[in-house]
């Protein structure tokens, strides 16, 4: 059953991209995690996603395995199982930092709203896989993708966490602007959602609506959310071209920069290592999204094909969204940067999305 | 319109693939021009922002609620407090500075470094509070050097300021420093190191609706620390303010005349449960508290063995004695092991078994029904009257009418007293109830225990037709405006377990208590407002028959508790009071001149303040 042809077109390229993100995200981390220690002691945190690093990596190895068409079949299955988990983690979560998120698994805490991601872009690919045409999708096409697409959205909503709400609609509509829509039903849906949103504010609550006013603009919140970005701000400015240098950065050590560890880590990158640690960074992020784009493109399968965008795509979205928001140009919302920021959860899932990208690479010349 | 099947179209995925590129080498320049702009076009002022920590958050004390009382006369309000801190990044030689600070204030400088070093090393750039309320002597000092104190400031912050010194301080409570635990605990979200949260009294129960909500300050500072610039600030958000149900006049009367004394005094109104007055002797001041109390202080009130930390009204467990005698009548009378003609003769003993039981009036009452047994609180009619109910049939009445549970009233560590049954003493001592035990019970002797606050509520009852009423401390939850945030609702907690005819009857023997010559309490009888109520003395320490002892040449520790518990007007009462004097020795002349006093204030009565509070025991003639 294994043929050896997948062993030859293994996409190590993809592979040591991968790999050269993951480095530079633990170096970065290790110095994030070491202030307010005593020099020389390896945090518990390093250590931890060094473990989570491992079984990421194991997972992705695992997953390029069985031919990634299977998922077209389990796509219900795996749907309605993330779907069933966030109820259970409604009912039964564990509240921290003011939302529901977590479901705790003995000595493990998970977020399913994180494999919810993956689950959705696998139905969708599936959805659209067979409904695409060269005009576009028509309204009768697009019930299903949008029930979809909504049903996660309102639970993880209703958590709250509207960061994560706003990536799965964001990676939802990239793929479904990527599969084309016919033009009337793009323009129906802009107008349509341009005019429900009054709607929907006249809905919420005084506290919701001012949340969601804070969310778009941090200054309302001058304690909290207003000061993290200032702060924020001035350690990746006083990196300048060269930066500070490994675990010299001052705005790191005093604690003065929030969650340094996992949602403003590239501000540590950016005040330690400067604008030059930032190129680098960015300059292998972009070779990982196009080359996930290639993967895309070379795919000889239309399910194989949306899938390996979709996953491009939430990579994509995470990337932008967290380095647009330290330097404030996007709200502040807790998304983590792909291989770069502490946390377990974020670590499987986007190796299981690197795990079916190079599955599908692997398989690029095996059509049915 | 076409469809591709299961293999897409190739120009058509390249066209898709090139447009989706294209977008993202877009967002990526955006994210680049935006690093640039930051580290290389504002670089040198964000750099030079870092190097002195310039952008920091300040905190600022929301002020607690203010206390009322039922007539909205103030008991809590806040002041403001100047405070010395320390921002010890920015104090540059921290020795030095500290030497200063320790000549200026007058203070040890070893204390000054302990503060320094008690605050912890992980917390950088929180300031460090050394010393709260300065003196304004200290201040002007302080003030005219703060050049010479690199990091040195003053915070001008509200604290906590108790009106009335003294004044019911159990009720009212008191705050102290946050704790650790607490912090983690989650219960108070918006508390933060070094902020005070209640500790005691309603300052504890409270605590959500008092504390209001922190505001704070973005502020630019310069290379000493000092603020340069105000950036942006919350105002904090006042705490909601609290109005009791206490009726400060009276609580003061009440305190007054617990002066030199132990003991508590509970007034309620009968009709709604609404505490009046709670008072516990001796007490403690509360503005010793404010900003932390010193460790003499704390000792000395730990130690002193009148308790002044416990509020005896709601903590402390007494034997009811005779006014007990009330739940034993109700038991008999609607057991129907008496009934109103019934009568027992005392010959001023009661021989049970081999044993003797004493009546406290040696000569005897004669023939007593049981209207005259509640009027000359006769032992010897009850031990009888007991024996036919027995110990079981006893409690469930005492539990009935709310003893040896908690009044639910909203103060942390209320206790609930002690009503024994056979079963209890089964399980705590594994021994069988003696009948001649019941004998105890029934004139409130034996392991019965009861707290002041219970007997008001149970007393009140038997005043307004029987309706218990939970207690309740705070009325209304204000806002600063006046406007309501919550109603704390007037709750019945049950009925007692008597019938109307019963009830009459305790009326007329309680009111018998105070209005007639043979009354065990007719010292007390005011001139215009009739009262009922009973007494009671309370054994702390069993003198051998025989060998009776003179109060005075006793040790004031073992002396006898005075209870003396009342409603008024007899008639159709609306307050009703109970009274306890530790060591007081009589109820008639330790404690009932107390609710006297207090009846008459409240309800307009001069003739209350002729009554003589100190009289000499051998005009007393009481059980």
């Amino acid at each position: 059953m294994f043929d050896r042809r997948l062993i030859e077109n293994f996409d190590w390229g993809f592979l040591t991209v991968i790999s050269a993100i993951g480095c530079l995200g633990l170096v970065v981390l290790y110095s994030a995690s070491s202030a307010g220690q005593e020099a020389g002691i390896v945090s518990v945190l390093f250590k931890k996603q060094m473990v989570w690093m491992g079984a990421g990596f194991i997972m992705m190895m695992i997953l390029t395995i069985v031919d990634y068409r299977e998922l077209d079949k389990l796509h219900l299955f795996l749907y309605a199982f993330c779907a069933g988990l966030l109820v259970v983690v409604l009912i039964f979560g564990q509240i921290g930092g003011g939302s529901r998120r977590w479901l705790a698994l003995g000595f493990i805490r998970i977020q399913p709203s994180e494999l919810m991601k993956i689950a959705l872009i696998i139905s969708l690919a599936s959805a659209y896989s067979t409904s695409v045409s060269q005009t576009g999708i028509n309204f009768r096409k697009l019930i299903k993708p949008a029930f979809l697409c909504l049903i996660p959205f309102a639970l993880i909503v209703d958590q709250p966490d509207l960061g994560t709400a706003m990536l799965l609609v964001l990676i939802a509509g990239s793929i479904t602007l990527f599969v084309k829509v016919e033009r009337k039903v793009f323009f129906t849906l802009f107008i349509a959602g341009l005019s429900a949103v009054p709607l929907f504010w006249f809905m919420l609550k005084d506290y919701q609506k001012d949340r969601i006013l804070t969310f778009l603009n941090p200054d309302r919140d001058p304690l909290g959310a207003g000061y993290h970005i200032i702060q924020s701000k001035i350690a990746i400015g006083s990196g300048m071209l060269t930066g500070k240098g490994f675990l010299k950065g001052t705005q790191n050590a005093l604690s003065f920069l929030p969650e340094q560890h996992t949602d403003f880590i590239v501000s540590v990158l950016a005040e330690e290592w400067g604008l030059l640690g930032v190129s680098v960074l960015l300059t292998f992020y972009l070779i990982l999204l196009l080359w996930g784009l290639n993967i895309a493109y070379n795919c000889r399968n239309m399910f194989g094909s949306i899938l390996a965008f979709g996953i491009t795509a939430m990579i994509f979205w995470q990337i932008f969204i967290n380095t647009g928001m330290v330097m404030g140009l996007m709200p502040v919302v807790g998304v983590p940067l792909p291989l770069i920021s502490y946390g377990g959860s974020s670590v499987i899932t986007n190796m299981v999305g690197f795990g079916i990208l190079l599955n599908i690479s692997m398989r690029k010349f095996s059509s049915h | 319109m076409t469809e591709f099947g299961k293999n897409p179209d190739r120009e058509w995925l390249k066209q898709r693939i090139i447009g989706v590129s294209v977008c993202i080498i877009f967002a990526f320049s955006v994210l680049f021009l935006r690093f640039i702009y930051l580290q290389i076009i504002k670089g040198e002022e964000f750099r030079i922002l870092s190097e002195k920590n310039a952008v920091r958050l300040t905190g600022i004390k929301a002020p607690r609620g203010l206390i009322l009382d039922r007539n909205r006369k103030l008991l809590v309000d806040n002041r403001p407090s100047f405070n010395l801190k320390i921002m010890i990044e920015d104090a540059g030689d921290l020795q030095e500075t500290m030497r200063k600070v320790s000549q200026m204030m007058e203070m040890p400088f070893e204390d000054l470094m302990k503060k320094i070093s008690d605050a912890g090393q992980g917390a950088f750039y929180k300031p460090v509070v050394l010393q709260e309320d300065i003196s304004r002597d200290h201040l002007a000092i302080i003030e005219a050097h703060k050049f010479d104190l690199p990091g040195v400031f003053i915070d001008i912050e509200p604290t906590r300021h108790y009106i009335h010194n003294k004044t019911a301080s159990h009720l009212l409570g008191y705050l102290g420093e946050v704790n650790n635990d607490e912090l983690l605990g989650g219960k108070y979200p918006n508390v933060k190191t070094g902020d005070s949260i209640g500790r005691y009294g309603v300052e504890k129960s409270f605590e959500t609706y008092l504390q209001g909500k922190r505001g704070g300050r973005q502020i630019e500072v310069d290379a000493n620390g000092r603020t340069i610039n105000v950036l942006k600030t919350v105002e904090p958000i006042t705490g909601f303010d609290l109005k009791l149900t206490i009726d400060l006049d009276l609580q003061q009367i009440a305190e007054k005349m617990l002066q030199d004394k132990h003991g508590a005094v509970v007034a309620l109104d009968p009709n709604t449960g609404d505490v009046l007055v709670m008072a516990s002797a001796p007490s403690f001041d509360q503005n010793d508290f404010v900003g932390g109390i010193n460790s003499k202080k704390w000792k000395a009130l730990m130690t002193d063995r009148g308790k002044p930390m416990t509020n005896k009204a709601i903590q402390g467990e007494y034997p009811p004695a005779s006014t007990y005698k009330i739940i034993t009548s109700m038991a008999a009378l609607e057991e129907k092991a008496v009934d109103i003609h019934t009568t027992f003769f005392c010959p001023g003993f009661f021989k049970y078994g081999n044993r003797v039981y004493r009546c406290w009036n040696k000569n005897g009452h004669g023939n007593v029904s049981i209207v005259e047994a509640v009027t000359q609180s006769c032992d010897v009619f009850y031990y009888q009257a007991g024996d036919k109910v027995g110990v079981d049939a006893l409690a469930k009445y005492a539990m009935g009418s709310g003893l040896g549970k908690k009044t639910g009233i909203l103060l942390e560590d209320e206790k609930k007293g002690l009503i024994p049954t056979s079963a209890w003493k089964k399980k705590r001592f594994n021994e069988s109830w003696h009948r001649g035990e019941t004998l105890s019970i029934a004139i409130g002797q034996g392991y019965d225990l009861v707290t002041p606050l219970q007997m008001a509520v149970f007393i009140g009852a038997v005043g307004n037709g029987g309706t218990l009423y939970k207690p309740r401390i705070v009325s209304t939850i204000e806002g600063s405006q006046g406007n309501i945030i919550k109603e704390i609702p007037i709750e019945v907690s049950g009925k007692l377990p008597a019938g109307s005819k019963t009830l009459e009857i305790l009326q007329k023997g309680l009111l018998d208590v105070v209005e007639t010559d043979r009354g065990t309490a007719k010292r007390i009888r005011l001139k215009h407002v009739k009262i009922a109520g009973k007494t009671g003395t309370a054994q702390v320490f069993s003198v051998k028959s025989g060998d009776k002892l003179k109060t005075e040449h006793l040790d004031f520790y073992l002396r006898d508790h005075a209870w003396f518990i009342c409603y008024a007007p007899a008639e159709n009462p609306v307050i009703a009071v109970s009274v306890l004097i530790e060591h007081g020795a009589h109820g008639s002349t330790a404690a009932a001149p107390i609710a006297a006093a207090l009846i008459g204030q409240y309800i307009h009565d001069p003739s209350a303040e002729l009554i003589e509070t100190n009289v000499s025991e051998e005009e007393s003639e009481t059980e």
